[in-house]
C-alpha cells in the first residue's frame, strides 16, 4: 500500500466532514485513521485553503431582502412615499417632459456668449468641478499615480491652474490614488476627492451581496465618494422597489466605522433610460432614496452625457430645493471633451439650478479629455495665442 | 464675481455700410419723396440711424405706375421658372447677408440680435426659398386651371418684425406674377431699404419691386386708395385695417388684412410644467410681447395656477434686458416712444382695475425706450390687461377649471389670431383645439412660423391667409377671375 499524503487525506476528510456531514469517527473508519488523525487533518485543511470558512453577517442586509415593498427612507417618508404603490403612484405622478421643448430650451441656453473675463473664469470654474476620470480595464497603479499627479498640478507651466476636484477610478485603484494623494485628500475643495466607481459598474448585473461588498471594498480602500449604477432593467421592466432599495442599501455600505460616510453619486446611464420622462422619474427616485449627487451616464454606453439631459436633471434639483431646501448635485459625465461644451453646460447650471450649484460640492463633470482642452484655452487667453497639444500633458 | 453677469457680447455694427440718407426706390432707381423726410432712430439708444425720404401721394402715384409699367412689359410675361430664379438669387443672396441684416433689424427695430439672428433673417430666406419653389408650380398648386396673377399689389407691413413681413408680403407676390409697392413702417424702414441692394444684386427687373417708406396717413393711404392697384396686403392695427376695409368696399381691388390679437395660452394641469413655462415666456416675451398672435392671456388651470406663476416669476428673473445687440441679450427695446407710453398706460390701467402686477426687478438703461417684463395676476375676464391687445412683454394671468371654461375664456375676445394648448393628453389637444375660434393654434409650443404654414385670423384679426399654398393663392386670380 502505498503511502498517501496528508494533504490528500486532508481533502478526503473534508470532503466527508463538509459535505457529507460525517463525524470525525466516522471520517477515522471511513479513511482507516484514528478519529484524532481526522480532526488534525480537518484543521491542516482549514490551515492549508483547501477549506476556506466565510461568515457573512447578514444582519444589515437582511431586511434588504426581507422586505416586500420599500425601504423607505427619511426623505421618501416625507414626500408620502413608504412603500410600492406610493412609490410608483409618486414617480408616475410627476409632471411628464416634452421632450423637443426641453431641447428647444437647451439649444437656446447654449446660445449663451460667454467672452472675455467671464469665459476666463468659467475655464478656471470648470478645472474645479472636474472629476478626473480614468476607467479602463488597462489602468495600473502606474497610470492612477499619473492621474492624480495631473489633478494636482493640471498644468506644469502655469501653477495658478486651479486643482480639479476629484479623481474617479476603479474600486481596485483606490489605494494608489489614496497613497499618491497622501494628505492632500479632501472633498473636492479641502482637497481632492477620490471617487470610486462601484456596483458592478458599468453594467450593475450582479447581485446585491457582490455590489455591497464591491462598495465596501471600495469605501475601506480610503474612497470618499461612490459612484453606483442604478438596475437599468429593474428600472426599465417597472421594478422601481428594487431599484430604490439597491441605492437605499449601497448608501448604508457607504457607510463608515467612525460614523462617516462615503458620498453617493447615483448614475443612471441615461443613454439606456432612453426617454426624459424615464431620466425624471430616475432622478426623483434615487433622491428620495438617498443621492447625493444624481448623474447621468458611466461613459461606457453612448449618448453620454447631452446638454438636455443635464437641464432635465438640474430641474429637478431645483425643485427639491424649492420643495425642501436641500440641495443635491448634479453630474454629467461621458462625451463632454470640450471647453465651450463645459461652459454651456455650466450657463445651464447658473440659469437652470441657480449660481450655488456651481461648486464642487454640487456640480461635477465627469471627465477626461476635457482638462486638457481647457488648459489650452486657458493657455491661450494668457498669451493670446493658440499652443497645441504638445504643451498640455499627456496623462 | 457672479458668473452669471456675463461680460458684453456685442456683435459689432461694423458690418454695416449704410448711407446717411435714403430716397424712395421706384422704378429700380433711388428718388426723393415730396412727403418730407424723418430721422430713423434706434429705440435702444435714441441716436440717429439714418434720414428717410417720405412719399407722398404722387410718388405713390409713380410708384404704382412704374410696378404697372414693369407688369405689362416685363414680370407677367416671364415664365414661372424665370421668375422663380429670381427668388432663389434673393433667398440665397439674404443668406450671405444674413448677419449684416441682423444687426441692421435691431439697430432700427431694438429687438435682441439672438432673435433676429436666430429667428427673423432664417424665416426670411425660408420663405423666399418656399416660394421660389411655387413660382413655376401654379398650375399644380390645386388651386384650379391656369392661376393668373393680379398684377400690382400694395403691401404694407408693420414694425415687429420688418424684414420679416416683407419676406411674407413680396415673396408669394412675386412668385405668383405681380408686382409690388411696399411701405414699410414708419420707425423701421432700414431692412426693407437694405433689400433693395439684394434686388439689384440679384438683377431684379426694374420696377418689380418698389420701396415707398411715408406716414401711414398719407403714403399708406394714398397706396390704398389708388386705383390702380389690384390688391392691399395689410399687416398692423385692427383700426387700421377697418379703415382699408371701408376704402376697398365696393372696389375690385382685393384685402387680405392681418391685424390684432389677444392670444390665449390654455395651460392644463397634465402639461409638461418647465416646457409649457418656456412656451409661455416665448409666447409674450418674444420680441418685447410686439407679436400680433402673442399669448398674452395666460389661461392656466386653477389648480396648478399657483406652482406655474412661482415658476414663472423664477425663471424670468434670469432674462437678460438690455443692449439688442448683446448675444446674450433676452429682451430689447420697445420700439418707439409712443408705444412704449401706451404699454405703460394700459398697464397702469390694469393695475387701477384691481390686478396685481408683478414686475421684473432689473436695470434699465439710461437712453432709449424700454419696459420690464411683468405679470399681471388675479386678472378678471373685464379687465383692460386682458381685453386689450397691449403689444408690449405684459403677461394677464387668467384661471379656469374645466376644459369647457378654458374654451369659452379663450374664445371670449373679439380676435382670433392665435392660441397655444398646452397638456400631454392627446385626444384633449385636439377637441380644444377643434373648438378655439383662432387662425393658428400651437400645442405644446408657441409662436413657431415656417413658410409651408398658413397664418391668419378669425374675427377682428383679419381675414386671409398668408404663408404655404394658402398664402399663394392670395395673389392669384382663379377660375377665370381677374
Amino acid at each position: 500500500m502505498t503511502e498517501t499524503s496528508d494533504d490528500v487525506l486532508a481533502l478526503r476528510a473534508a470532503r466527508l466532514y463538509y459535505d457529507e456531514s460525517k463525524t470525525q469517527d466516522e471520517i477515522g473508519d471511513l479513511l482507516g485513521i484514528t478519529r484524532w488523525k481526522a480532526g488534525r487533518l480537518l484543521a491542516l485543511a482549514r490551515d492549508s485553503g483547501i477549506v476556506s470558512i466565510s461568515i457573512v453577517d447578514s444582519t444589515s442586509e437582511a431586511d434588504v431582502h426581507a422586505v416586500d415593498g420599500i425601504l423607505a427612507t427619511e426623505r421618501s417618508r416625507a414626500h408620502g412615499v413608504t412603500d410600492s404603490t406610493s412609490l410608483r403612484a409618486f414617480v408616475h405622478g410627476l409632471p411628464a417632459v416634452d421632450a423637443i421643448g426641453l431641447e428647444e430650451r437647451a439649444a437656446r441656453l447654449a446660445t449663451r456668449s460667454i467672452k472675455n473675463d467671464s469665459k476666463r473664469a468659467a475655464l478656471d470654474t470648470i478645472i474645479r468641478l472636474i472629476d478626473l476620470t480614468t476607467l479602463e480595464g488597462a489602468d495600473t497603479e502606474g497610470k492612477v499615480r499619473s492621474l492624480v499627479q495631473k489633478a494636482l498640478l493640471p498644468d506644469p507651466a502655469d501653477p495658478t491652474a486651479p486643482r480639479v476636484a476629484a479623481v474617479c477610478v476603479y474600486p481596485d485603484m483606490v489605494r494608489h490614488a489614496i497613497a499618491a494623494l497622501g494628505t492632500r485628500v479632501g472633498d473636492g475643495v479641502t482637497g481632492i476627492a477620490v471617487a470610486s466607481v462601484a456596483t458592478a459598474f458599468p453594467s450593475g448585473r450582479s447581485t446585491l451581496e457582490v455590489k455591497i461588498a464591491d462598495t465596501r471594498y471600495a469605501v475601506a480602500q480610503g474612497a470618499t465618494e461612490i459612484d453606483m449604477v442604478i438596475d437599468r432593467g429593474a428600472f426599465l421592466s417597472g421594478d422601481l422597489d428594487t431599484v430604490f432599495n439597491e441605492i437605499v442599501a449601497i448608501r448604508r455600505a457607504c457607510e463608515r466605522a467612525d460614523g462617516t460616510r462615503a458620498h453617493l453619486k447615483v448614475i443612471f446611464e441615461t443613454g439606456e433610460l432612453r426617454t426624459y420622462d424615464n431620466i425624471k422619474r430616475a432622478s426623483w427616485l434615487a433622491i428620495l432614496a438617498g443621492a447625493d449627487f444624481i448623474k447621468t451616464s458611466t461613459g461606457k454606453v453612448q449618448p453620454a452625457a447631452t446638454l438636455p439631459v443635464t437641464v432635465l436633471m438640474l430641474e429637478v434639483v431645483r425643485d427639491w430645493f424649492v420643495l425642501t431646501g436641500e440641495r443635491i448635485g448634479v453630474k454629467p459625465a461621458g462625451g463632454i471633451r470640450q471647453s465651450k461644451d463645459a461652459i454651456r453646460y455650466l450657463v445651464a447650471v447658473a440659469e437652470v439650478a441657480g449660481e450655488e450649484w456651481i461648486h464642487p460640492h454640487l456640480f461635477r463633470f465627469g471627465a477626461s479629455s476635457l482638462l486638457n482642452d481647457v488648459l489650452l484655452q486657458r493657455q491661450k487667453m494668457t498669451t493670446g495665442h493658440y499652443s497645441g497639444p504638445d504643451y498640455v500633458t499627456v496623462d | 464675481m457672479s458668473f452669471r453677469n456675463y461680460a458684453p457680447a456685442p456683435e459689432s455694427t461694423a458690418i454695416l455700410n449704410l448711407r446717411k440718407s435714403y430716397g424712395l426706390y421706384i422704378g429700380g432707381e433711388w428718388v426723393d419723396g415730396h412727403g418730407g423726410s424723418m430721422t430713423t432712430i434706434s429705440p435702444a439708444t435714441e441716436m440717429p440711424i439714418a434720414e428717410i425720404s417720405l412719399a407722398d401721394s404722387s410718388d405713390i402715384d409713380r410708384a404704382v405706375s412704374a410696378a404697372r409699367t414693369s407688369y405689362d412689359t416685363v414680370w407677367s410675361r416671364m415664365s414661372g421658372s424665370e421668375r422663380g430664379k429670381y427668388l432663389f438669387r434673393i433667398a440665397r443672396l439674404l443668406q450671405e447677408r444674413a448677419r449684416e441684416f441682423a444687426v441692421a433689424e435691431t439697430l432700427d427695430n431694438g429687438k435682441p440680435i439672438r432673435e433676429t439672428r436666430d429667428i427673423d433673417i432664417p424665416l426670411v430666406a425660408a420663405w423666399f426659398f418656399h416660394y421660389a419653389g411655387w413660382a413655376d408650380k401654379l398650375d399644380y398648386a390645386g388651386l384650379g386651371v391656369n392661376p393668373r396673377s393680379l398684377g400690382v399689389a400694395g403691401q404694407i407691413i408693420p414694425w415687429n418684425f420688418p424684414l420679416l413681413m416683407l419676406a411674407w408680403k413680396v415673396a408669394p407676390a412675386l412668385a405668383a406674377g405681380n408686382t409690388v409697392v411696399l411701405k414699410p413702417a414708419e420707425t423701421t424702414p432700414l431692412t426693407a431699404l437694405l433689400f433693395v441692394e439684394i434686388c439689384e444684386q440679384a438683377g431684379l427687373p426694374a420696377g418689380v419691386v418698389n420701396i415707398v417708406p411715408g406716414l401711414g396717413e398719407v403714403a399708406g393711404k394714398a397706396l390704398v386708395e389708388h386705383t390702380g392697384i389690384n390688391k392691399i396686403a395689410f399687416t398692423g392695427s385692427t383700426a387700421v385695417g377697418r379703415q382699408i376695409a371701408r376704402t376697398l368696399a365696393g372696389t375690385d381691388t382685393r384685402l387680405t388684412l392681418e391685424l390684432g390679437g389677444k392670444g390665449a395660452n390654455i395651460v392644463f394641469d397634465d402639461a409638461a410644467v418647465d416646457e409649457a413655462i418656456e412656451g409661455i415666456i416665448t409666447g409674450i416675451f418674444f420680441n418685447q410681447g410686439h407679436v400680433c398672435c402673442a399669448g398674452s392671456r395666460l389661461l392656466v388651470q386653477e389648480n396648478i395656477h399657483d406652482e406655474i406663476v412661482e415658476k414663472l416669476t423664477r425663471r424670468l428673473a434670469t432674462l437678460r434686458l438690455g443692449d439688442p445687440l448683446d448675444k446674450n441679450t433676452d429682451i430689447g427695446a420697445i420700439n418707439s416712444k409712443e408705444q412704449l407710453e401706451r404699454i405703460t398706460a394700459i398697464s397702469a390701467t390694469g393695475e387701477a382695475e384691481g390686478a396685481h402686477r408683478w414686475t421684473l426687478d432689473c436695470p434699465v438703461p439710461d437712453k432709449g425706450f424700454w419696459f420690464r417684463p411683468t405679470v399681471f395676476t388675479n386678472v378678471s375676464t373685464s379687465n383692460t390687461v386682458a381685453r386689450d391687445e397691449i403689444f408690449g412683454p405684459v403677461l394677464s394671468v387668467l384661471t379656469f377649471r374645466t376644459p369647457d371654461e378654458a374654451i369659452a375664456k379663450a374664445n371670449n375676445t373679439p380676435y382670433g389670431l392665435s392660441a397655444g394648448i398646452w397638456t400631454q393628453n392627446a385626444s384633449r389637444m385636439l377637441r380644444v383645439a377643434d373648438q378655439l375660434r383662432a387662425g393658428v393654434i400651437w400645442a405644446n409650443t408657441f409662436n413657431q412660423f415656417d413658410p409651408t404654414s398658413p397664418f391668419g385670423g378669425f374675427k377682428e384679426s383679419g381675414f386671409g391667409r398668408e404663408g404655404g399654398r394658402h398664402g399663394l393663392s392670395a395673389y392669384l386670380a382663379t377660375g377665370g377671375a381677374r
